[in-house]
């Protein structure tokens, strides 16, 4: 894996909000082309900051977050929060944006109904925001995620309001995505479940202002399954992250 | 289905008892018609002058949504106009204000003696009077996007073109429609407070120029009669806006989304 290809790279990236908040202390982070890095921290550490730098929504302080020329304009981002239009339904949702790329048609029509389907909202595809529950709203926003094939995908703890068996597929479905697609993920989670089952690498960042500490590796092929759950890999890597996460709450507050 | 009726039932109810009263009360005390003409009279007389009457509606009507219709297509060119930029909006925008709180009486005077067109100069009165809320509501509405889908949007590099059609505007429709009721009335309020001012000057004739003659030649029950059509035409108007408003927004705005049962 250590030969591939680094899709994001972020220097010495720090921020400090208007107010005054400093959310991140200087990161530094490579993820490489086709790995899950995930990021484990307590709330309010930055991780969605550190997340929407990445997306280019919000520019660093000081040092610099790169794209590869390849994932630059290819990034789809789960936020936290649904973030769906009330006035459209679901399917005119997805398909946003494939219409703000212009694609339209048959094509795009094929790429909404396989995006439903994967986060199983097929009988959906023609219901309002509103009649949706919240984790129905948050599969809506993940099929619209996927639905423009990107290279690079952010998601910020997609999978936090979903049942555990639901979310235990799409953690299944991802770790498949990343493996047939090439897809790169930068994913936040609170579940150091989720971290282990999921990451190629794992960081557990600190309180505010967030820092990485240092990396935990899991080295299992991508696609996992459910008998990876089982694996002492799995269990040591669980064991590392909620060590670590101890550390990481027990240090004073900068 | 019994929640419907309710809503209707006690409206309705409380009008009857308010009509029965007034008979009761006119007749019982014998006063005088040139005073207050009971119900009855004024349905007669509503029936006798309708050719007249219904002249002065048509006319009234034509100014109040020849107005609405101006403040509306204004009034939201002016708000696009103010969300392009900061530096624009606080140039003009204090001339709204000031537009919204003089008086129409204080302005209608000079708009009839400039505006030499009478139909002209009451449909500017009305504009002018109606125009404020659609401009204050829809700049609201267009700036109150949701943060998140902004970032959406910018991530996807929309055009400008593209958040304003598929963004902005779907999101300022319920601000825009509670400012489009207000309007309304204002609209109709500045048609009548207009010819009011006009007076007998102009040479066709909407329902507050047969309030004022009516008035002069104590023609009283005529008088009851348009302000009765004028009542209506304020009620068949809100009606009509709220109707526009449930079916645009009936499906996903929580203002519009019939409750259950
Ligand atoms: N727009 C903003 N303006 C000012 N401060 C902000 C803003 N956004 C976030 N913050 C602050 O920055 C810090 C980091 O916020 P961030 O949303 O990145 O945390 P997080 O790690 O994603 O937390 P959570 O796990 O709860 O989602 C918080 O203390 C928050 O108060
Ligand atoms: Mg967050």
């Amino acid at each position: 894996m250590h030969d591939a290809q680094a899709a994001v790279e972020i220097r010495g990236a720090d921020k400090t909000y208007p107010n005054g908040v400093r959310a991140l202390s200087p990161i530094d982070l490579t993820v490489r082309e086709g790995e899950i890095v995930t990021l484990v921290g307590p709330s309010g550490c930055g991780k969605s900051t550190l997340l929407r730098m990445v997306a280019g929504l919000l520019a660093p302080d000081r040092g610099s977050v790169r794209l590869a020329d390849a994932f630059a304009g290819r990034t789809a981002f789960v936020f936290q929060q649904p973030t769906l239009m009330p006035w459209a339904r679901v399917e005119a949702n997805v398909r946003l944006p494939l219409e703000l790329a212009g694609e339209r048609g048959a094509g795009a029509a094929e790429e909404v109904a396989h995006a439903l389907e994967l986060v199983g909202l097929s009988p959906f595809a023609r219901a309002w925001p509103r009649e949706l529950s919240g984790g129905m709203q948050m599969r809506a926003s993940i099929a619209r995620a996927l639905v423009t094939q990107p290279r690079l995908l952010l998601m910020d703890e997609p999978f936090g309001a979903l049942d555990e068996i639901t979310r235990h597929r799409l953690d299944r479905e991802i770790s498949a995505l990343a493996a047939h697609e090439r897809l790169t993920i930068l994913f936040v989670t609170h579940s150091i479940y989720e971290a282990a089952f999921l990451s190629s690498r794992a960081f557990v960042m600190s309180a505010r202002p967030g820092r990485l500490t240092r990396e935990v590796v899991i080295d299992a092929p991508h696609p996992r399954g459910d008998a990876f759950r089982a694996s002492p890999a799995f269990t040591a890597a669980c064991a590392e992250l909620s060590q670590r996460l101890a550390e990481a709450a027990g240090e004073p507050v900068a | 289905m019994s929640a419907a009726w309710l809503r209707w039932i006690g409206p309705v109810a409380v009008g009857l008892l308010f009509v029965a009263g007034w008979h009761a009360a006119v007749t019982l005390g014998e006063v005088p018609h040139y005073i207050v003409p009971s119900p009855l009279l004024v349905a007669e007389t509503l029936v006798a002058d309708w050719s007249l009457l219904a002249r002065s509606l048509r006319f009234t009507l034509e100014v109040t949504l020849l107005a609405l219709a101006l403040s509306v297509l204004l009034g939201t060119l002016l708000s696009f106009l103010f969300v392009q930029s900061r530096l624009i909006e606080a140039s003009l925008f204090p001339y709204a204000v000031v537009l919204q709180v003089t008086p129409i009486v204080a302005i209608a005077p000079l708009i009839i003696i400039w505006v030499r067109e009478p139909f002209a100069a009451l449909v500017i009165c009305a504009t002018v009077a109606a125009i404020f809320p659609v401009i204050a509501n829809t700049t609201l509405g267009l700036r109150s996007v949701d943060p998140g889908l902004a970032d959406l949007f910018r991530l996807y590099r929309a055009s400008r073109l593209q958040t304003l059609l598929r963004l902005r505007l779907p999101g300022a429709a319920p601000y825009f429609f509670a400012g489009l009721r207000i309007s309304a009335a204002l609209a109709l309020i500045g048609a009548v407070v207009a010819e009011f001012v006009a007076g007998t000057g102009g040479t066709e004739s909407g329902l507050a120029y047969q309030i004022l003659m009516a008035g002069l030649q104590l023609n009283i029950p005529r008088l009851f009669a348009a302000l009765l059509l004028i009542t209506l035409a304020g009620i068949a108007l809100f009606l009509g806006v709220s109707l526009l408003s449930w079916l645009a927004l009936r499906r996903w705005h929580e203002s519009e989304v019939s409750s259950p049962g």
